[in-house]
């Protein structure tokens, strides 16, 4: 089982090389936010299969923490690409 | 009972595996904005969701813990990665990126105006 765990740990990390390739040559903004949010995911598969690997249930905490962390990141940067400002404040109040 | 659960597992998570080496492929292959939101939202949604199952029940059956963060953590990536993805579709759409020069067909065409994003 733990060589298993081993052969998916390095999958995984294959295909975050790939993601990192696309973070890095992106033509666009909205490439790279896309691949940022992959990696995000990616990172929690990872995390995922390390705690498998080490056979601790202390990192599972992580998991939920960096989906919300990656989903927040991930609107903010939309709103950014689509009016140019994260937080905008209503001037007709 | 133990080979049963093994079983199991190893299929969760070669399942998880394989969905997650599909959206590096269609990632760094496809060649617009769009066409990779659509690989990362829906394959990696599946792929992480199919690896936090097979660690759930891995710790849930070989040593008695069952962490209900990760069932709230599984809902929430269900939820959230193809709310992602449709934001931002609609955010790089606003602000005017091309599509590919093999798209077929632009039903948004003339819907925003690039600059203002007021409905006509």
């Amino acid at each position: 089982m733990m060589a298993f765990y081993w052969i998916s740990l390095m999958l995984v990390s294959c295909a975050f090389a790939g993601l990192l390739f696309r973070l890095v040559k992106g033509p666009t903004v909205a490439d790279r936010v896309v691949a940022l949010d992959a990696i995000g995911i990616s990172l929690v598969s990872i995390i995922a299969l390390l705690s498998l690997i080490m056979g601790t249930a202390f990192f599972l905490e992580i998991i939920l923490l960096l989906s919300i962390l990656s989903f927040i990141g991930t609107a903010a940067f939309a709103k950014f690409i689509e009016r140019g400002e994260i937080f905008d404040r209503d001037h007709n109040r | 009972m133990t080979t049963i659960v093994n079983i199991l597992i190893i299929v969760l998570i070669s399942t998880g595996v394989l969905f997650s080496l599909v959206t590096a492929i269609g990632l760094v292959r496809l060649p617009d904005v769009y066409t990779r939101t659509h690989a990362a939202s829906k394959s990696s949604t599946l792929g992480v969701l199919c690896i936090l199952m097979g660690t759930t029940i891995h710790f849930w059956a070989v040593e008695g813990i069952f962490n209900t963060q990760m069932v709230i953590a599984i809902a929430f990536l269900f939820i959230t990665a193809p709310v992602g993805g449709h934001l931002i579709g609609r955010a790089s759409y606003v602000a005017g990126i091309k599509l590919a020069d093999a798209t077929v067909r632009d039903d948004l065409k003339g819907v925003f105006d690039q600059k203002t994003d007021i409905k006509k």
